[in-house]
């Protein structure tokens, strides 16, 4: 693979002072390594990100009971902020780091394991999920990361577990809530065993069953609860869980399981290498990737060898669009001015960040639903939703002080993909500007 | 960028370009068309359409004004009257181009939440909220079933996702508000480095011609979305979904919901004024996903209800009425002790509209478009 190809395909794109990725193994070395860009620049854990939330609501509350406003718009600004600020540190991360794989399997996993921004405990606490959640298990057991983001409170009150009562528990007997089956089916539909594995509503019931106990306290931090534990032991895919007493060992163990279902295996493969390499990848690297998970019994590391090892993986064909965010991080990187927004106020940040990224469609934290953002190119490449993408590259290329020559930008930025068609706008552009903007418009760029 | 220039450097033929391109109305299986407005955030139709006729009314809310009496609300049925911020409309009323369906829901019940309320509004199925993944919209399943319908037929207006179009049948969608401002030397080289990439090259085609054309699509709040959607229609396309958002109103209801009725109202002005002659066969459909709570809160606003009002306009309606059974406000007669209780679903009106529009069979109707629907008398919507 082409250093140009493993910072594109497997990182966040090429940068002037970074020097990219020599190949494939090079990729997974720096992966291995400490988290430097978390170090460097820190997002808030759950712990924090909830307490501020909790206390949203409490000062609503008390506005509507008593009008004390001005507490209430002070804190209600400040998550706003936050909200702005956490989407300029997520591209910064991926403008300055030598890890861009380690943002992109952020993203990926983030989407994976989708939880949308709302009102109550999911109030500007979604990167937290995240940070705490997703990011220190991507390089583990897929088993390790699947209980993590399962079990964590983001995900409990998104798929309604925190609600969940078993029917037969003392809790349900007392009636007002009963067994919600919204968790146990999307962890079967889309965390694990994917759609069309052999699986039906008996699992997903029972699997619901086995799920109870799961909750959220008062604090937003996890609970297990035996009064909403369902009683006696639960048979998902032919195999008998928990029995005896409420207990967490058999929640752990059926999501053990599930992590090394061969289904599991393809489902999550496939997905791995529908986003990496191909809307539609070949089957032989999904394969190889299939073989290592059952193996090593999901270790990840292993996994993302197996894909970078296919020859598949350095071919040459650029056949994925960035998505929105991806692009707009490269373009950050590219033009070496993503740092600089550390500083910027709430409001620029919303009006060059954030306002574009969601008319490119991918508004920040709130995926359509637990199923993520679209994979296929041509769900972003719209009408409208590239001419968000030109006018903002436009506006951005507009800000760069000073503008670098485009006949040497068109280098820094598509290395040695750059194609004669745009070779020659750029250096055609009417002025500096608009040859940038045609660099950045260009496909060697949209695509990776 | 002017037309001319965005034709002569794509070389191509119009065709490209849906606003400007006057296609013969055959092509696409008739020349009725219809315009589906969703409001999002629960339009309390007790406001927007009040029955001052029942006495509850003033009792449920007394800071909201009621019948025309002492208020500025304008009375249409010596039962019903219309909230002043719609006065604009009442010319339409009094044409037979603006009607309302009182006590209307879709099949959803129980926890009131917009998401799914909306989900199921568009996707226009009963029961459970489908699981998303799977989620297609009635507009999209209602393509196939249109003699002649292409990729042009249906339009998605604006930036709000339409999961009223979402699904398997090709449709086009466009947010007015988007700008492409390149100079024309700028898009030329632009065109040139995309040529070899279809997907690329197609989506920025037609992205420097809407662009275009969608210049002049100016005006106050709502009106660029209806402005843009007249152009389409008038053009090609016989189906425009679009999305206005401002009506939860769980506080201060009075100021909040004069905004966003007013804009409304602006809306279907500039629509009917922009389509000119097609408005005569066109067909409005107003659809929100859930009524408000019978009585005020609080806070001086209503929270989410079941039972709706569905308000309906163009020149193709038989309107300057209202249809649906009144169910009344009587504590004993509120769902829940708290809603309005609906007495049809929505989507039988809506069903019935798309038989009269483009004539699509009971059956299809009944199955595809919303599968199980039980449509019920002819509530004789259409001219």
């Amino acid at each position: 693979m082409t250093p140009t190809l493993a910072a594109i395909r497997f990182g966040t794109g090429l940068a002037p002072e970074i020097s990219p990725p020599a190949d494939g193994a090079e990729v997974l070395a720096r992966l291995a390594g400490p988290d430097e860009a978390a170090a460097r620049i820190p997002i808030d854990g759950w712990e924090a990100a909830v307490a501020r939330a909790l206390r949203f609501r409490a000062l609503r509350r008390a506005r509507d009971e008593s009008g004390g406003k001005a507490p209430f718009r002070r804190l209600r600004d400040r998550l706003n902020a936050e909200y702005h600020r956490d989407l300029a540190r997520t591209l910064i991360r991926a403008a300055v780091t030598r890890d861009g794989m380690r943002e992109r399997l952020h993203w990926f996993w983030a989407d994976h394991f989708s939880v949308v921004d709302a009102n109550g405990i999911r109030r500007r606490t979604i990167t937290a999920y995240h940070e705490d959640a997703i990011r220190p298990h991507m390089t583990g057991r897929f088993a390790d990361l699947l209980h993590a983001a399962v079990a964590h409170p983001a995900m409990l009150n998104f798929l309604d577990q925190d609600r969940s009562a078993g029917p037969n528990s003392p809790r349900g007997r007392n009636g007002g809530v009963g067994l919600n089956e919204n968790l146990a089916r999307e962890v079967l539909e889309l965390h694990t065993l994917g759609i069309g594995a052999p699986y039906g509503q008996t699992d997903i019931r029972e699997l619901a069953e086995l799920l109870t106990g799961l909750g959220v306290d008062r604090k937003g931090a996890f609970a297990f609860r035996p009064r909403f534990v369902e009683p006696g032991a639960e048979v998902v895919l032919g195999r008998s869980y928990g029995g005896a007493r409420p207990n967490r060992h058999a929640i752990r163990a059926v999501l053990d399981d599930l992590a090394v279902h061969p289904a599991t295996a393809r489902h999550v493969s496939r997905k791995l290498a529908t986003h990496f390499v191909a809307d539609t990848p070949e089957p032989s690297m999904i394969d190889a990737m299939i073989e290592v998970w059952r193996c090593s019994d999901g270790d990840l590391m292993k996994v993302y060898a197996a894909m970078l090892d296919h020859p598949d993986a350095a071919s040459p064909e650029l056949r994925k669009v960035r998505r929105p965010i991806d692009f707009m991080a490269a373009a950050l990187r590219v033009s070496g001015a993503g740092a600089a927004l550390i500083e910027a106020r709430p409001q620029v940040l919303s009006d060059r960040l954030t306002t574009p990224l969601a008319r490119m469609g991918q508004v920040w934290l709130r995926p359509p639903g637990p199923h993520g953002w679209p994979e296929e190119a041509d769900a972003w490449i719209t009408p409208h939703g590239l001419a968000a993408r030109l006018e903002w590259i436009a506006q951005w290329v507009g800000g760069l002080d000073p503008a670098p020559d485009p006949r040497d930008f068109v280098d820094v930025a598509l290395g040695d993909l750059a194609g004669p068609r745009t070779r020659f706008a750029a250096q055609a552009a009417e002025d500096r500007q608009a040859g940038l903007g045609l660099i950045l418009s260009a496909p060697e760029f949209q695509r990776r | 960028m002017d037309r001319r220039r965005v034709l002569s450097l794509l070389g191509c033929s119009a065709a490209a370009f849906p606003a400007m391109t006057p296609m013969t109305f055959a092509a696409t299986g008739g020349e009725n068309r219809l315009v589906v407005v969703i409001l999002r955030g629960a339009m309390d139709g007790l406001d927007a359409l009040r029955p001052y006729g029942d006495p509850n009314l003033a009792r449920l809310r007394p800071d909201f004004g009621a019948g025309p009496a002492g208020g500025e609300a304008i009375d249409l049925t010596g039962f019903h009257a219309l909230h002043p911020a719609l006065a604009p409309l009442l010319p339409l009323w009094r044409a037979g181009q603006l009607g309302f369906a009182q006590a209307v829901s879709t099949p959803y019940r129980g926890k009131r939440s917009h998401f799914d309320g909306q989900d199921i509004l568009e996707a226009g199925t009963a029961g459970e909220v489908p699981p998303l993944a799977r989620r297609d919209g009635w507009l999209n399943r209602l393509l196939p079933l249109l003699p002649g319908a292409h990729g042009r037929t249906a339009f998605a207006v604006g930036r709000d996702e339409m999961l009223i179009l979402r699904g398997a049948a090709d449709h086009a969608a466009w947010a007015p508000d988007a700008r492409l401002d390149l100079a024309p030397a700028t898009a030329d080289l632009l065109l040139h480095a995309y040529h070899d990439d279809p997907l690329f090259r197609n989506a920025a085609e037609v992205a420097l011609g809407l662009a275009a054309s969608t210049e002049g699509v100016g005006g106050r709040r709502a009106e660029p979305l209806f402005a843009f959607a007249a152009a389409q229609l008038r053009a090609d396309a016989r189906i425009a979904a679009l999305s206005l958002g401002g009506w939860d109103s769980h506080r201060n209801q009075p100021r909040q919901i004069a905004r966003s009725l007013q804009s409304l109202s602006e809306g279907l002005l500039r629509l009917r004024t922009d389509l000119g002659p097609a408005w005569d066969r066109t067909t409005v459909l107003c659809l929100t996903e859930f009524g408000r709570t019978a009585a005020q809160n609080g806070t001086a606003g209503t929270d989410h209800g079941t039972g709706g009002t569905m308000i309906l306009a163009g020149g193709a309606l038989r309107g300057g009425r209202v249809w649906g059974d009144w169910p009344g406000l009587g504590e004993a007669a509120l769902l829940d002790r708290r809603d309005l209780m609906p007495t049809r679903d929505v989507r039988a009106y809506a069903a019935w509209a798309l038989h009269g529009l483009f004539g699509t069979p009971h059956a299809a109707l009944a199955s595809v478009v919303f599968p199980g629907l039980e449509m019920g008398a002819n509530p004789g919507l259409l001219a």
